[in-house]
């Protein structure tokens, strides 16, 4: 529907209008690969930007270079007191690359300086590879413009021109545009029938629509604005797939619109040309004809529209990978493998600085002494991560799916007021899936395990190999993994999807081996109706406690995992 | 210039703003927490309500704001002793915040121009009789939540680092926001605060598009907006203060002690925290609508902020907690 060329005519305009009101929208989040056809984009960015600077951040950038503070060398060399301007201390856009690394904490304090409203504008480089690798949501939901940029080569995409003049006079303009009340009203009966629950989105779709007003030199918004306002702002933040013309009561707000034109708020200038209404479903169309095509794909598959909330850009992988509350740093000597805490040291320093610099004073620079090393420490907690490997098969559904629902959910109440985090993996018919990364939001698991369908072959194999996959990552990440399967045990897809119970068998051992080979801790829960001998060989391979429960109730199951894993 | 949008003007979301006017006639009711969905205003109406706030009597140069000069506490090199009047103050903690920004830490500024050993006051010493902001406040590190738990609690910071030994007030309303789908907050930092609201957008779209208007007027005609807005917040203001006074002479039948227990007690609620809530709220609300004593109709009003972060977490309830404790509201007092 919306081919190469489009998106980037696209692109080019979004870029115009953000320069005429940078601080106003926010900013752009553009999502695409280091490349020609981003360098492209920012080259057309930063030429429509001046008079505004452009600072770069980085992910792990620190608070002293956002809000400024004391700048240790210049004052220790000067003997004076020199403070250092942050990045945030006077208006500017930021430029934000690998913004899907960006920590909550970093991605909270440029919501704030967005929110404040002095100035500052954000452009989110996002090269994240993964669907649930992006921008904060947090941020995100702050900037109006959204852009996809991954599908472009570079052939498509034109050196952006930028007219700076136009800009400058449509800067001037800008103050001076008037939006019809119904535009307004358009606008957020858009929004709200694309399932965009955020009401920053009409808004800045508003202010967007004023800044294409202003860069066509017009001083009224009409229809091409708003519905340039409506494919920059609200298509990509669509999260229903809207429905136009049909007999739902949604579609009655149209109606009273002619009305409105009548409502005292108007202005007394010429009315003629603003008069006409915009047809809301004039901008539906314009929005539908650009939505994300993935999309229809999740609709298609009638998946929860929404998108993965818990990705909040490295969020989720953030939360899991706390390195422990660092404790007080305390002296100690370098000896290469312990690392130094630099500010704790000059801390235990400056207080001696004066005396040590009367006693030598040809010496030029810090006194720093052996007794002033200060060493780092951190208290390691790693959470615990228990990984749920269900059996979603035919031959389980039948059975007792509904009952390990039950257990899990147990066992995640009992997870949640340990502070452990919990991620939830299916297989059936041919393979497995990841239904829920690791998480402790309570509510997200029951929502997924509630939807879990069943029916099936059992791939066993497969479902082993994605916890131990999924239990690695988090190794990674500074977790503890444990992983439970849950299973009738009668695997009978092999790891190569084909339906060959002696080759299935082959593979859960060797996989069963791989996980024991990384001391991953396990446990089998047999809930087949009768116990399985060749599911207790495989949790012997695996090093794993195995568990039948031919006739548990949820409770029991429950109790009996806690008791395993506890051990 | 940074232009605050006026609590008056926030459209919808009252229990919200009921909740945070209530701890401004009654701070001792202990801080707000507010849950919901992004773009839904809460942000907004915390720092609305900074400007919505009476001003308070402190010493101008005091680091924690003392209300008299004999309350300065004694490590603070205060210059300007006068009495003046300051704006509530109502700091933000942001996430990230490193533990000495937040508890204070040895000035190092001092020390590296000066040699002297000085403690520098941190985010918790500017919150004292104020108001302390977290914003995704479910996302906050365990370390500084402990430090936090442990500061509401005592309504005094302790700092005992770097060769420093200091102690200061720091007693303020904790106001949290989040969304819930990113993270749950820990129980024990959810009874901290005293009350806890849900926020979602509205659904009704003529509300949807009120909300856009006055945030359009607020961005564009701001100065007949604010003219019009800025009146209805002094009378807020009035209000809460009148309401503070008729806080004082407050008169609490038994019957409602009781009302309150037996709530409670329904609810299987942890600890004494839920009636003392609720007791404060809703003596809080009588005053704030000129009553001379509570009844059943205040109780019944703040029963859900008070009380629905304090039941037992069931995993296998799918109604939420609101509708639990509506229900027992109805069933305690019909």
């Amino acid at each position: 529907m919306s081919d190469a060329n489009d998106i980037w005519s696209r692109a080019a305009l979004a870029v115009a209008c953000f320069s005429v009101d940078p601080a106003g929208l926010g900013g752009i989040w553009v999502r695409a690969r280091s490349g020609p056809v981003r360098d492209r984009l920012i080259a057309g960015i930063l030429a429509g930007l001046p008079p505004m600077g452009l600072r770069r951040l980085h992910p792990n950038i620190s608070d002293e270079q956002l809000f400024g503070g004391v700048d240790l060398g210049a004052t220790l060399s000067s003997g004076k007191l020199v403070r250092s301007n942050g990045i945030l201390g006077a208006p500017t856009a930021m430029l934000l690359p690998m913004a899907e690394r960006a920590t909550a904490g970093l991605s909270a304090r440029l919501a704030l300086a967005l929110d404040a409203q002095s100035g500052h504008a954000l452009i989110a480089m996002d090269e994240g590879a993964e669907p649930d690798e992006r921008l904060a949501p947090s941020l995100a939901d702050r900037v109006a413009i959204h852009l996809d940029l991954d599908a472009l080569a570079v052939g498509d995409c034109p050196v952006l021109e930028t007219d700076f003049e136009a800009i400058t006079q449509a800067r001037a303009l800008l103050p001076n545009v008037q939006v019809m009340p119904e535009a307004l009203d358009t606008l957020t009966r858009l929004s709200a029938r694309l399932g965009i629950t955020s009401l920053r989105a009409p808004l800045l779709a508003l202010r967007l629509a004023r800044a294409s007003a202003a860069l066509m030199g017009e001083t009224h918004v009409d229809e091409e604005d708003l519905t340039l306002a409506a494919e920059l702002v609200l298509a990509p933040r669509a999260t229903i797939l809207p429905q136009s013309e049909t007999a739902e009561p949604e579609a009655e707000p149209e109606q009273p619109k002619p009305d409105a034109t009548t409502d005292p708020e108007d202005s007394t200038e010429d009315q003629s040309e603003l008069d006409m209404p915009i047809p809301e479903d004039i901008l539906l169309e314009a929005v539908k004809a650009i939505l994300p095509t993935d999309l229809l794909a999740q609709l298609a598959a009638s998946k929860a529209p929404r998108r993965t909330v818990s990705a909040g850009g490295t969020g989720a992988a953030k939360r899991g990978n706390r390195r422990g509350r660092p404790l007080p740093s305390r002296p100690g000597t370098l000896d290469g493998e312990q690392r130094i805490d630099m500010v704790a040291t000059l801390r235990a320093a400056a207080p001696w600085q004066p005396v040590r610099a009367k006693q030598q004073p040809d010496r030029i620079g810090l006194h720093i002494r052996p007794d002033d090393i200060r060493i780092r420490q951190f208290e390691e907690k790693s959470d615990r991560l228990l990984i749920f490997a269900v059996d979603a098969s035919g031959s389980a559904a039948m059975t007792r799916l509904a009952e390990a629902k039950g257990a899990i959910e147990l066992l995640l109440a009992e997870a949640y007021a340990r502070r452990d985090q919990v991620a939830l993996i299916s297989f059936r018919g041919e393979a497995a899936e990841v239904l829920l990364p690791p998480t402790r939001s309570l509510v997200q698991t029951k929502r997924r395990l509630g939807a879990l369908p069943g029916g099936g072959g059992t791939p066993l194999a497969a479902g082993l190999r994605a916890a131990m996959e999924l239990a690695e990552q988090s190794k990674g990440r500074g977790m503890t993994p444990s992983i439970a399967v849950i299973t009738d045990g009668r695997a009978n897809v092999a790891l190569d999807g084909a339906a060959n119970r002696p080759q299935a068998a082959e593979d859960a051992q060797t996989l069963g081996r791989v996980i024991r080979s990384r001391d991953i801790p396990a446990l089998v829960i047999d809930m087949g109706n009768r116990p399985q001998p060749g599911l207790k060989d495989l949790a012997c391979t695996m090093g794993a406690t195995y568990l039948p429960l031919p006739r548990a109730d949820a409770q029991r199951l429950s109790t009996a995992v806690s008791v395993a894993l506890d051990a | 210039m940074t232009r605050v949008f006026p609590f008056s003007a926030i459209v919808g979301q009252d229990e919200m703003k009921q909740a945070m006017v209530l701890t401004a006639i009654d701070p001792g009711i202990g801080g707000v927490l507010v849950f919901g969905d992004r773009g839904t205003g809460k942000s907004t109406a915390v720092r609305a309500l900074a400007a919505l706030l009476p001003s308070i009597d402190a010493v101008a140069g005091c680091p924690v704001n003392a209300a008299s000069e004999a309350e300065i506490p004694d490590w603070a090199q205060v210059e300007d002793r006068a009495i003046v009047s300051k704006p509530t103050p109502v700091i933000d903690l942001p996430l990230g915040a490193t533990e000495d920004r937040v508890v204070g830490a040895l000035d190092i500024e001092r020390a590296l121009t000066r040699g002297e050993k000085a403690f520098e006051p941190g985010l918790l010493a500017r919150a004292n009789r104020g108001y302390l902001y977290i914003d995704e406040v479910n996302l906050l590190e365990d370390h500084i939540v402990d430090l936090l738990l442990d500061v509401a609690q005592s309504g005094e910071n302790v700092v005992e680092r770097e060769g420093l030994s200091i102690r200061h007030p720091a007693r303020f309303v904790l106001v949290g926001s989040g969304n819930p789908e990113e993270g749950e907050l820990r129980p024990q930092l959810l009874d901290r605060f005293g009350l806890s609201v849900e926020v979602a957008s509205p659904n009704d779209i003529d509300l949807r598009v009120e909300v856009i208007r006055r945030r359009d007027a607020f961005e564009n005609d701001h100065t007949a907006f604010m003219q019009h807005w800025d009146a209805e917040d002094s009378a807020l203001r009035a209000r809460i203060l009148v309401a503070r006074e008729t806080l004082k002479t407050m008169k609490t039948d038994d019957a409602v002690l009781r009302d309150c227990a037996e709530l409670c007690v329904t609810l299987g609620s942890d600890g004494l925290r839920g009636e003392l809530t609720l007791l404060r709220t809703a003596r809080a609300l009588a005053a704030f609508e000129g009553a001379d004593a509570v009844t059943r109709h205040h109780l019944r009003s703040i029963a859900a902020s008070a009380l629905r972060h304090r039941l037992r977490r069931d995993p296998l309830d799918e109604a939420g907690s609101t509708t639990r404790v509506t229900r027992v509201v109805e069933e305690v007092l019909a």
